[in-house]
């Protein structure tokens, strides 16, 4: 029993969240082997192989896989998996994107986006938005299953040195290609891992007024989330829509300002270790999943929590 | 060009969803059911690529009971020719329905496949890449941006940490998020006119596929319910709960 985790990197670092999925793939056997995959990608390779839970790290450096275009991708990983039980990688927008077509050509039923692993074919997976959690076993004799990283802590990133083998690249199809990526580039840490997390929503009325949202973001060090309404209503960016249709964050401190609480925004924050709402209406839905709830006029109360944040000299960067 | 554009029928996303006490499933007798939010994106923009003079012809295809062909005719009343109904009578898991379109596309042969990006009911984010994977296309998931060519289709992802342009060779798969545009209501007229327009039905079983699940649910349950909070009269005991209580500034 052996589990193939698919890194997540670009080219010169390994993502963040690989360490979650290394957590979570440890959990299914200990005998995790990682498969960086990319272009110059060393220093990559030399941060996987320093994990203590990696046992073994593949190489497969070419520039076919500089931009983990799926149609490349996955066909290596399918050829490497051969030797596997398990194909592991994160349940975000780089797994989500080649696992199932690996999974389709290896005629196996994806586990998509686990949240616990209960036995090495057994897991926990939220559906409808996380309203509900199914607990589903895999009857597939090799298994494909993406992580919710959020769900699992990250891995030790040092004192290990497990063992690099270098691998072939495969045929690509030539059928797809890269032209741009924009990042989406801010001073702030990011959403999906911050340790706190300030969301604004349609009560701030304006783009203008995210700024209330922004210094209190930058005094405690926290990420700049947003509810769909204020994404659609045009005040803040795409990128910081938290929910369903968002990303879904885990800090240890989650504020949700001006939110009424639809249930697509709560599926994004609920897990969220501690949970303030402040909103001026007493009724609104976000103060039932709220640990401290302030019905307040955001306007009067933002400005007064900056000032008494200021006070404070304790925060923790 | 031709497009077949998937639609799946799922509870309403508006509706609050209740666990069975039993734990085999979620309660879905007398519950809103409409077509998940992001196929109605997906064919909203075959619609406009229709009205764009670049597409021919738009068939929809839904899989599931009879009553899957709601999704279909709501599909019709916008802009698509024609309709597939494919019968099946209970769950079928992504793998199997990704087989089941690949035998829809052998036979109607479409120049792109539109769908959701996931479906908001077994939140899988599968389908398309799974067909895609079948038919050794490429795919384009996550789509919020769509510029067809003539031999390719050029594609703004939304990817976690921004946005992605890539561009696919035709024949391809393109799934699509809630961004990609506004889906339009029907009118009553041509909701009217859809009921004119043909629907062709198919039974799954009938098909020759090995449709079998592989994944066995064991329970459906309830999340773990977040304990009661508590209100806070004013800021300055809300930060003084957070540091003393809480701990967390």
């Amino acid at each position: 029993m052996s589990v193939l985790l698919i890194a997540e990197h670009d080219n010169t670092k390994l993502k963040p969240f690989t360490l979650n999925a290394i957590t979570a793939a440890s959990k299914i056997d200990s005998e995790v082997h990682v498969l960086v995959a990319g272009a110059n990608c060393e220093n990559v390779t030399k941060e996987a192989a320093s994990v203590p839970l990696v046992k073994k790290v593949l190489l497969c450096d070419s520039p076919n896989y500089q931009n983990y275009l799926p149609e490349n991708l996955a066909p290596l990983v399918t050829k490497t998996a051969e030797k596997y039980d398990h194909i592991v990688a994160s349940a975000n927008t780089f797994g989500k994107n080649f696992m199932p077509r690996v999974a389709a050509a290896l005629d196996i039923s994806q586990v998509s986006d686990i949240i616990k692993v209960s036995s090495p074919d057994t897991f926990i997976r939220p559906i409808y938005a996380g309203n509900a959690f199914a607990t589903v076993k895999s009857n597939d004799k090799k298994k494909c299953v993406t992580i919710r990283p959020t769900s699992f802590d990250p891995a030790e990133k040092t004192g290990g040195s497990a063992q690099v083998e270098k691998i072939e690249a495969v045929d690509v199809p030539n059928t797809s290609k890269f032209i741009k990526r924009e990042e989406t580039k801010s001073e702030r840490p990011e959403l999906g891992t911050a340790r706190i997390v300030v969301s604004g929503g349609r009560g701030l009325e304006s783009g203008e007024n995210f700024k209330l949202i922004t210094d209190i973001a930058d005094k405690l060090n926290a990420a700049v989330g947003a509810s769909r309404a204020a994404v659609d209503a045009g005040y803040i960016s795409n990128d910081h829509q938290v929910g369903q249709t968002g990303k879904v964050v885990v800090p240890d401190l989650y504020i949700a300002v001006g939110i009424s609480g639809a249930i697509q925004h709560l599926a994004g924050m609920k897990e969220s270790k501690i949970i303030v709402a402040i909103n001026k209406d007493g009724e609104a839905p976000i103060f039932s999943v709220a640990d401290y709830g302030l019905e307040a006029d955001l306007f009067k109360a933002l400005p007064e929590f900056l000032a008494e944040l200021n006070k404070l000299n304790t925060i923790q960067k | 060009m031709k497009i077949l554009v998937a639609v799946k029928r799922v509870i309403d996303y508006n509706v609050q969803i209740r666990v069975k006490d039993d734990g085999s499933g979620v309660h879905t007798d007398n519950v809103k059911m409409s077509t998940n939010p992001p196929d109605d994106n997906a064919v909203e923009e075959s619609v406009k690529l229709k009205e764009s003079g670049k597409v021919k012809e738009i068939v929809a295809i839904s899989i599931g009971e009879d009553k899957a062909q709601e999704s279909i005719r709501k599909a019709l009343a916008v802009g698509a020719d024609k309709g597939i109904h494919v019968k099946a009578d209970s769950y079928i898991e992504p793998l199997g329905i990704a087989k089941i379109l690949k035998k829809i596309v052998e036979k109607e042969k479409p120049d792109m496949v539109f769908l959701g990006k996931q479906a908001i009911d077994d939140d899988c984010n599968q389908t398309g890449q799974m067909l895609a994977a079948m038919l050794s296309w490429p795919q384009a998931t996550f789509s919020s941006k769509v510029n067809l060519k003539d031999k390719s289709v050029e594609i703004v992802r939304e990817i976690d940490e921004g946005l992605e342009t890539i561009e696919v060779n035709l024949p391809a798969v393109v799934s699509c998020d809630l961004r990609l545009n506004e889906p339009r209501f029907a009118s009553l007229p041509n909701i009217m006119k859809a009921k004119k327009k043909p629907m062709e039905q198919l039974n799954a079983k009938d098909l020759g596929l090995d449709l079998t699940n592989r994944i066995q649910q064991i329970k459906v349950e309830e999340p773990p319910k977040r304990k009661a909070g508590i209100k806070v009269a004013n800021v300055a005991e809300l930060v003084s709960k957070l540091k003393n209580e809480a701990k967390v500034l």
